[in-house]
């Protein structure tokens, strides 16, 4: 009977059992996680999860759905340790779990700042202990909140923070925040509309040391016991005091327990077109790096998304090529990412070129003052990225052109289409009014 | 087959709209508009995908 064994127990690796299983695979299958949580859904904890009095369970399934509808085994509360891909074992424990087809979902984990550990008050958001540790200490009478980092996890928790009545300083490191994955120009909106919430954005700014002072006797005597932050001191010497602080710096793939198991390691697990790594072993999630066919000559190498939509589809992909390697299909798609900020929507589909500026065109809205607004992204002659800041009903539109292939002027068409819509719609609107 | 929303639960990310425009569709509201209830014959295939592609699950089929 062939075997599946999933490494990683969040929305990848939940994807992955669930799809072979729809599909009637009856062999046995096994889900590893680290954590001791059943897979929960990531997305809100750095958002409603903080923000919202009752706080929501944020967990995908019941238990009984492992045992029962699925038939999956659950080994949850140890990571798994070691890979043989001769042998085509997993370690647990002390425990060699065998395998047929294998997918490694073990995800990333938050990059931390050095020097923090034992620091009463730092926070990171990652997993569902970090969001119950940072619910509490938002919602326990601190006055302030300092977030490192203006990526989109720090922007949303600074955005709870406003939310929650704190005054909220946002430090980042690049003089535009968000470059990399909107362009400079883009970045530089997404910044308004914190701006226009109160939040204190600080641009080009270095950490150069988090301030603590000896708290009180339980975090004297935890186990590094380093006291409660108090602060954060800049490169230039300024102090920005501080009760919570956030750092939002990125994550690292967690690939550590795959040192020596012959797969390339390379900020992620590499991996081909049909996310395979190795003979039987298929990659999925965070930790996936493979070409998306979708924006080869567009984008150089083989990309790594972390994304929720990634995940759930390559969970799915990865599972059925791993029970059925014969027959393996590539999987290309059209990244897709949203963020919450305030009471707005940041919505962006495809792909940022990295010189991205020049080829950017706002085709919805006003850009300048932070949105509402749509723009669109071009490489060469084709349409390959739409960001929208609150207008939920144009970018999904981009995203079908970006996934056909389509050129720049179908873009432009369809954006003098949608421009003549809005108008139309706006009419109604006014004679319904005047009526 | 048919299409039910969990109303609780959309909030109008649009997935389901870039995989089936012609069932799906998100309003200028942030509101989600299906136009047939019921899976028109040949796109079961889109609909599926559109509905395992929902960030907050909230699609699902009744009668499949």
């Amino acid at each position: 009977m062939p075997r599946l064994v999933v490494v990683g127990a969040s929305l990848a690796g939940l994807r992955a059992v669930e799809a072979v299983r729809r599909d009637g695979f009856d062999g046995d299958v096994t889900l590893i996680g680290a954590e001791e949580h059943l897979p929960y859904d990531r997305p809100p904890l750095s958002k409603e999860y903080l923000s919202a009095d009752e706080c929501p369970d944020p967990r995908y399934r019941e238990e009984e759905t492992f045992a029962g509808d699925l038939e999956v085994e659950l080994l949850l509360g140890t990571p798994a340790s070691a890979l043989d891909t001769t042998g085509r074992t997993v370690t647990v424990a002390h425990r060699a779990v065998p395998y047929d087809g294998l997918v490694i979902a073990t995800g990333a984990h938050a990059r931390t700042l050095p020097g923090t550990e034992g620091i009463a008050g730092v926070h990171t958001v990652r997993t569902l202990d970090d969001a119950q540790a940072l619910r509490a200490a938002l919602r326990g009478g601190a006055r302030r909140l300092t977030v490192v980092g203006a990526g989109f996890i720090g922007s949303e928790v600074a955005a709870v923070g406003r939310k929650l009545g704190l005054e909220v300083t946002i430090l980042e490191a690049l003089e535009t925040p968000l470059a990399r994955a909107v362009g400079e120009r883009m970045g530089r909106a997404l910044t308004h509309l914190h701006r226009a919430q109160g939040t204190d954005v600080r641009t080009g700014v270095a950490v150069s040391e988090v301030l603590a002072e000896a708290g009180d006797a339980a975090e004297r005597s935890s186990t590094h016991g380093r006291g409660r932050v108090t602060g954060v001191r800049l490169g230039d010497g300024t102090e920005v005091a501080t009760d919570v602080l956030v750092v939002g710096i990125g994550a690292r793939p967690t690939t550590d327990w795959l040192e020596g198991s012959g797969l390339t390691l390379d900020d992620g697990v590499v991996a081909d077109e049909t996310l395979a790594a190795a003979d039987g072993v298929y990659v999925a999630g965070d930790v996936a790096r493979w070409p998306n066919g979708l924006f080869s000559g567009v984008v150089d190498g083989p990309m790594r998304l972390e994304h929720w939509t990634s995940a759930a589809d390559q969970g799915g992909r990865a599972a059925r090529n791993a029970v059925d390697p014969a027959s393996a299909t590539a999987y290309e798609t059209v990244p897709y990412f949203w963020s919450d900020w305030y009471d707005g929507r940041v919505q962006f589909v495809g792909v940022a070129p990295e010189d991205g500026a020049d080829h950017i065109e706002v085709v919805a809205g006003d850009d300048t003052e932070g949105g509402p607004f749509t723009a669109i992204y071009r490489a060469g002659e084709r349409i390959v990225g739409a960001l929208a800041v609150d207008m939920p009903a144009e970018v999904m539109k981009y995203r079908r052109l970006i996934g056909g292939r389509k050129s720049w002027d179908d873009a432009l068409e369809l954006a003098e289409q949608r421009r003549a819509a809005r108008a139309q719609k706006a009419a109604e609107k006014q004679r319904e009014a005047s009526s | 087959m048919r299409i039910v929303v969990d109303w609780d639960r959309c909030t109008g990310m649009g997935m389901c709209e870039s995989l089936a425009p012609d069932v799906f569709e998100v309003d200028d509201d942030g509101s989600l508009i299906v136009h047939s209830e019921e899976v028109p014959e040949g796109q079961e295939g889109e609909v599926r995908e559109a509905v395992a592609s929902c960030p907050t699950e909230a699609l699902s089929l009744e009668g499949e």
